[in-house]
């Protein structure tokens, strides 16, 4: 876990007090509201559709447990006991007061959290893959080049005001868990051929009004190169980004519009130049940032067999389980998704059984995922009945990690000022239709994901099965894409047809379903699978046969 | 053919608690969507959002939103107005719902 240096400390604790003198001169009429709205937004600090919302970044996603209790802890005293978990790695409170966000900032600043450069146009909270340091198809944890491009970024003067908001996201293994090609800069750890390590940079992906997937504009960047390599790429997309058009400010546009090898050349022509005069990384620094993410030492004790162990816990150890480096150890993926429930929120009192958990079996280690989720990322196996009994006390053990239930969601019109319909109660309807979790295995696996606006923070562009809701002439409509794929075979989901009606499209995404059921070669073929087998015909028939038929008689 | 005016009130968020706030005829802030001041005619709705707006310590985001007249009072008509009325539909304990 990389802690703060005495240099962030001094420099976040600062923040807070100037935030402190600003709202003081915001509440005494100092500042008008036009004045202190960019300076509460570099706080992190929107105001929703019923109250204020304090988004935190979760650096990289990884938390130890006096970082969750302290969530916790805000989350009883500032706000309604809960928090929620989005699709960047933060944490969002829903209901703090304007007077007591310098109290929540200052507990934050206590245990080495924050919320700079969460809003604004500026370079966002850096994610990372979130079973970075434990996966067994690891190359590299991305860690270490999250947080050198976290310290790298953070106020960093040139980069404060860019067009629009700029999002990178780091993964260390081949297969993409960090949605990397949705992201202004997708960085994909590799080594050449001699073994030296380095970067696949992508340039240009991002989701919402126009999305588009990232381009790879640089094959293989030695590690070394990389802050000189990111600082031509900002250059290049702060000087020739436009800023006529918030809609086509971002980095994505410019590539579309420039061209790949031009832009490429711009890159690299002004990476050359940088390179001469950035000072390399400090080595001490780098090793310091690398010794910080040192992997924890894994006690050797017997594994069981725990293939005679109740069907909940088999059932749970099938779906949430998944392979660590080493084989005597596990990830758990913690479900944040119960039947039902809103996904990514999680009550106090689950933050602090998380805490204990990770505490007690997981080297005091937890990451959130751009999933929704919470991830255990050190469990040995010996300890999987015990964390199953733990995560189940607090409902936390819904075995259900990829299939049709694990559904991200955005806010939605119930919190979000920009949203134009609500995302939570179709994933929550969804959840209650598919409940049963043998039927959800029978599915397998299936990724739906909603957003209640065109910005697509529900990355509905990379769902298997994409919801978009939109406002038509003042009642809720939902899209429907499919075939969208999050992955390292990333791909945009395609748009089946017209909308559906709010309490129509529950019942569309169960045809959808029974469709792929129906029409599946056996069980092993997924829905991503068979979509791209069979095509968007069936899946177009299945929703819109009986319009077509009403339409005909 | 000009389309009919459809009344309007005056809405906002209040400085302090960020929760959504209502113009009164009588040039106050209410929490009631029900004793929102309506004006009847474009010239009015301009009048009432001129009025609104002058309390900038007090309520932030002041605009106008459509609202029908039930039983003499508003209610709202866009689905977002509604939710704005009540809260968030996953925790009906939260919001101004929590009081109905």
């Amino acid at each position: 876990m990389y802690d703060y240096t005495d240099f962030d400390a001094a420099f976040v604790r600062n923040r807070v007090a100037e935030f402190r003198d600003q709202v003081a001169r915001r509440l005494d009429g100092s500042l008008t509201e036009d004045e202190f709205k960019p300076l509460r937004l570099m706080n992190g600090l929107y105001l929703q559709l019923h109250a204020y919302m304090l988004r935190v970044a979760i650096p990289y996603g990884t938390l130890n447990a006096r970082k969750m209790r302290q969530l916790a802890h805000i989350a009883d005293t500032w706000d309604k006991g809960y928090g929620h978990f989005t699709t960047r790695q933060n944490i969002q409170f829903n209901w703090p007061k304007l007077r007591d966000v310098p109290d929540i900032l200052d507990a934050l600043a206590d245990v080495g959290l924050h919320a700079i450069q969460t809003s604004g146009n500026c370079i966002r909270n850096v994610t990372a893959d979130h079973f970075a340091g434990a996966a067994a198809d690891e190359i590299e944890d991305p860690r270490p080049t999250a947080e050198l491009i976290r310290q790298w970024s953070t106020d960093h003067p040139e980069f404060a005001y860019l067009p629009r908001k700029f999002k990178v996201a780091v993964t260390g293994s081949p297969n993409d868990r960090a949605v990397t090609k949705a992201h202004d800069i997708g960085l994909r750890m590799l080594r050449d051929e001699t073994g030296a390590p380095g970067y696949e940079v992508i340039v240009g992906g991002g989701l919402g009004r126009t999305p588009m997937i990232g381009k790879v504009v640089r094959d293989f960047l030695p590690k070394a190169d990389l802050l000189p390599y990111l600082e031509a790429i900002l250059r290049v997309y702060n000087l020739s980004g436009r800023r006529d058009n918030k809609y086509k400010a971002r980095i994505k546009i410019l590539v579309h519009e420039t061209g790949l090898e031009e832009i490429r050349d711009l890159i690299e022509a002004e990476f050359q130049r940088t390179r001469a005069e950035l000072p390399p990384v400090d080595p001490a620094l780098l090793s310091s940032i690398e010794a910080a993410f040192a992997p924890p030492a894994l006690a050797r004790r017997p594994v069981p067999d725990l293939s005679r162990a109740d069907a909940g816990l088999r059932s749970f150890i099938d779906t949430n389980v998944m392979a660590h480096r080493d084989p005597d150890h596990a990830i758990v993926s913690v479900s944040m998704k119960p039947v039902g429930g809103t996904p990514g929120d999680a009550t106090s009192d689950q933050m602090r059984a998380l805490a204990d958990i990770a505490e007690r079996y997981s080297h005091d280690e937890l990451r959130i995922s751009h999933e929704q989720n919470v991830i255990l990322p050190h469990v040995h196996r010996a300890d999987l009945p015990a964390v199953y009994d733990a995560l189940r006390a607090a409902g936390l053990a819904t075995a259900n990690i990829g299939l049709v239930s694990d559904i991200i969601a955005c806010p939605g019109m119930d919190y979000c000022a920009l949203a134009t319909a609500r995302s939570i109660p179709i994933a929550q309807q969804i959840g209650t239709t598919f409940a049963d979790l043998d039927a959800q295995a029978d599915i397998g696996p299936l990724k739906i994901k909603i957003s209640g606006c065109i910005n697509a923070c529900g990355h509905h562009h990379v769902g298997h099965i994409g919801v978009l809701g939109l406002d038509r002439a003042g009642v809720e409509n939902y899209q429907i894409t499919l075939g969208g794929d999050g992955t390292e075979t990333a791909t945009l989901g395609e748009r089946t047809g017209p909308g559906f009606a709010y309490d129509e499209i529950v019942p569309a995404i169960t045809r959808l379903i029974e469709t792929y059921l129906r029409l599946r070669e056996d069980r092993s073929e997924t829905f991503l699978q068979a979509y791209r087998r069979l095509g968007m015909a069936p899946f177009k028939d299945a929703l819109y046969a009986q319009e077509r038929r009403a339409d005909a008689a | 053919m000009a389309r009919d005016f459809i009344p309007k009130i005056a809405t906002g968020n209040d400085l302090l608690e960020g929760d959504v706030v209502y113009f009164t005829e009588s040039g106050d802030w209410t929490r009631d969507h029900g004793d929102a001041a309506v004006a009847g005619t474009e010239e009015q709705a301009q009048a009432l959002l001129s009025r609104a707006s002058g309390f900038p310590q007090q309520v932030v985001g002041v605009y106008l939103a459509e609202a029908r007249i039930v039983n003499g009072r508003p209610a709202p008509v866009h689905f977002r107005e509604v939710f704005r009325t009540r809260g968030p539909s996953n925790y009906p304990h939260h919001g101004r719902q929590a009081r109905a």
